[in-house]
């Protein structure tokens, strides 16, 4: 903006103004975001014991492919990530899409309800999610009213079903706020597009797909990457979904909520603190999730 | 054809009530929940029951409620002026003064944006061991006013405020600070109201890093409280849904009375580019 119509000469007397402004904020991150990040690249190269720390190379990265705890972290990691985003995504797609419809009713009401449960705090809502979904708990006594099932289901109780239990609130929690992105993009869209395709014959389904997805595509990269960030670090949940919270000995039942964040946390503040070695793990989570967002944008951004 | 259309129709209505009633149930189960003992609670009760006075009480009596809320709207309120001060001034400058320097920093700043809070984590823990601020609401606004994000959310809707009026205010004789105080910021009002949503928002709810710093109760938090009641073995569950009912009071409240500056704040114009 400012080099247009302005002359360098009268630019430069101004320069030191632009370093003045933005030096808070460049003495903070670089204190609490650049140190951060340079040390613990170096705390994955140490291995330590309490104070007692001594350097070992690439060791702490190939402990990674023997421990098995990890293994277990990062199987849950990436099965919640495959299953939770995807299905979440193209909710919050078909939702945009019909609320973009202006001849439906209340859109405004359906909006705004859709929203909320982006509003609460982790906490609360997995709490919330806790008591429903006890055995003798709200969710199993309309799943028996309505004879939908015979006996009640061990959500919390059982590997299986604490995953499904942790994806059903995840869902919950983050479909709106996702929505929210896609119909503003969708009021973007002239709707002659659609008045086009109408006459040579698409439905509303094909509509959907041919139209509205490949219109979207920047922006479902976008969400797609967000999400992925956001499930890599999933800690709030698993911990409080956990019988005993904190302080419980399994995240889940048989650790089937024991995600690469909680570990890392486990790491330094539930076990013997081995800084070093919990260092590698978030290192190993910085690489996962630069995996896949590069994988994303090369299934999503290839065509411009 | 007609007939055909009008299924289709009340099928999509019948899916948009079906969510309609999954979104909001859980808000309409946490009050009703506000009202019951606990075992009426974890059996899934859906009526209003009797015992809210009592579980106001004891939540008030039992825990140091009022010095926990004190707590969290005095750590929140630092947080959100502290990263709209940094932010805002940032991303004045950034913007306004753009040179191919600072477009660099800016680049690198952006490409951290991607770290995951769980890798600075233990750096940032033994920094504030070693500045003694350990279990300290300062360590705890110290650490959390840099916010990336809203340095390029607030870039963003910067870019639409008219280069002109800088331009002429400094014909004017008007000082750099001078035109960014009391010219830049009284205009952009909605811009720095929506980062103060979203900043409040996940400062109100911040967990992780609240629970490794702040180690002792009367440092507490909301969040944190409500998370360590309900991991007790007996878990009061008519108490603990009145504490989720109060922590999520403010939220709710800012929602319906800033709606509009709220989705832009969770936008966070990502789509203007």
């Amino acid at each position: 903006m400012t080099e247009k119509g302005v002359s360098r000469s009268f630019i430069k007397p101004r320069d030191k103004y632009g370093w003045l402004f933005i030096s808070l904020a460049l003495i903070l991150l670089g204190v609490l975001l650049f140190y951060p990040i340079v040390y613990s690249l170096y705390l994955s190269t140490m291995s330590s014991k309490g104070i007692v720390q001594k350097f070992v190379g690439f060791g702490n990265y190939v402990k990674l492919f023997q421990d098995s705890m990890f293994l277990l972290a990062l199987k849950n990691t990436l099965t919640f990530f495959l299953i939770q985003v995807p299905i979440m995504l193209f909710l919050a797609l078909i939702l945009a899409t019909i609320l973009n419809d202006k001849t439906i009713k209340y859109r405004g009401i359906f909006r705004t309800a859709f929203f909320l449960p982006a509003v609460t705090s982790l906490i609360a809502y997995t709490i919330l999610f806790k008591m429903m979904f006890s055995l003798d708990g709200f969710i199993n006594g309309v799943l028996l009213n309505v004879h939908i099932i015979k006996s009640p289901i061990p959500w919390l109780l059982d590997p299986f079903w604490a995953k499904v239990t942790l994806i059903t609130g995840l869902t919950w929690r983050w479909t709106g706020y996702n929505m929210i992105f896609y119909l503003s993009a969708l009021q973007n869209i002239p709707e002659e597009i659609y008045e086009a395709a109408k006459i040579d014959g698409a439905n509303k389904v094909k509509q959907f797909f041919y139209i509205t997805i490949p219109l979207l595509k920047p922006l479902i990269l976008f969400t797609a990457i967000m999400s992925t960030i956001g499930t890599l670090q999933l800690f709030d949940e698993p911990m409080n979904l956990s019988q005993g919270g904190v302080t419980s000995a399994t995240i889940g039942p048989g650790n089937s909520l024991l995600t690469l964040s909680v570990y890392v946390y486990n790491l330094c503040f539930k076990y013997m603190p081995n800084f070093g070695y919990a260092a590698t793990v978030s290192y190993a989570i910085v690489l996962i999730v630069a995996l896949l967002s590069i994988i994303q944008f090369k299934l999503m951004g290839d065509k411009k | 054809m007609k007939k055909n259309y009008s299924i289709n129709r009340i099928l999509v209505y019948v899916f948009l009530v079906f969510t309609f009633i999954v979104s909001v149930f859980p808000f309409y189960w946490m009050v009703a929940g506000m009202t019951n003992s606990a075992v009426d609670v974890i059996k899934g009760k859906m009526t209003f029951g009797n015992q809210m006075l009592n579980n106001i009480t004891t939540l008030f009596t039992t825990y140091d409620m009022v010095r926990i809320l004190f707590n969290s709207l005095k750590v929140t309120g630092f947080t959100v002026l502290g990263i709209l001060i940094v932010s805002s001034m940032a991303a004045y400058g950034f913007q306004i003064y753009s040179s191919p320097a600072r477009e660099k920093v800016y680049g690198l700043i952006i490409l951290f944006m991607m770290v995951p809070f769980i890798a600075l984590m233990i750096p940032l823990f033994r920094l504030i061991v070693k500045m003694h601020l350990l279990n300290t609401h300062s360590g705890l606004v110290l650490t959390s006013i840099a916010s990336v994000f809203i340095i390029f959310f607030l870039r963003q809707s910067f870019k639409a405020f008219p280069y002109e009026i800088i331009q002429a205010a400094r014909v004017d004789g008007a000082g750099e600070f001078r035109i960014f105080f009391s010219i830049f910021i009284p205009s952009m009002k909605s811009s720095y109201a929506a980062a103060a949503i979203y900043s409040f928002m996940a400062s109100w709810n911040a967990y992780l890093w609240p629970l490794i710093i702040l180690q002792t109760d009367k440092q507490k938090t909301v969040t944190l409280m409500i998370s360590s009641m309900s991991s007790a073995y007996f878990p009061e569950w008519g108490v603990i849904m009145t504490a989720i009912v109060i922590a999520t009071l403010p939220i709710i409240i800012v929602f319906f009375g800033f709606q509009k500056y709220f989705v832009q704040g969770m936008l966070g114009s990502s789509l203007k580019q």
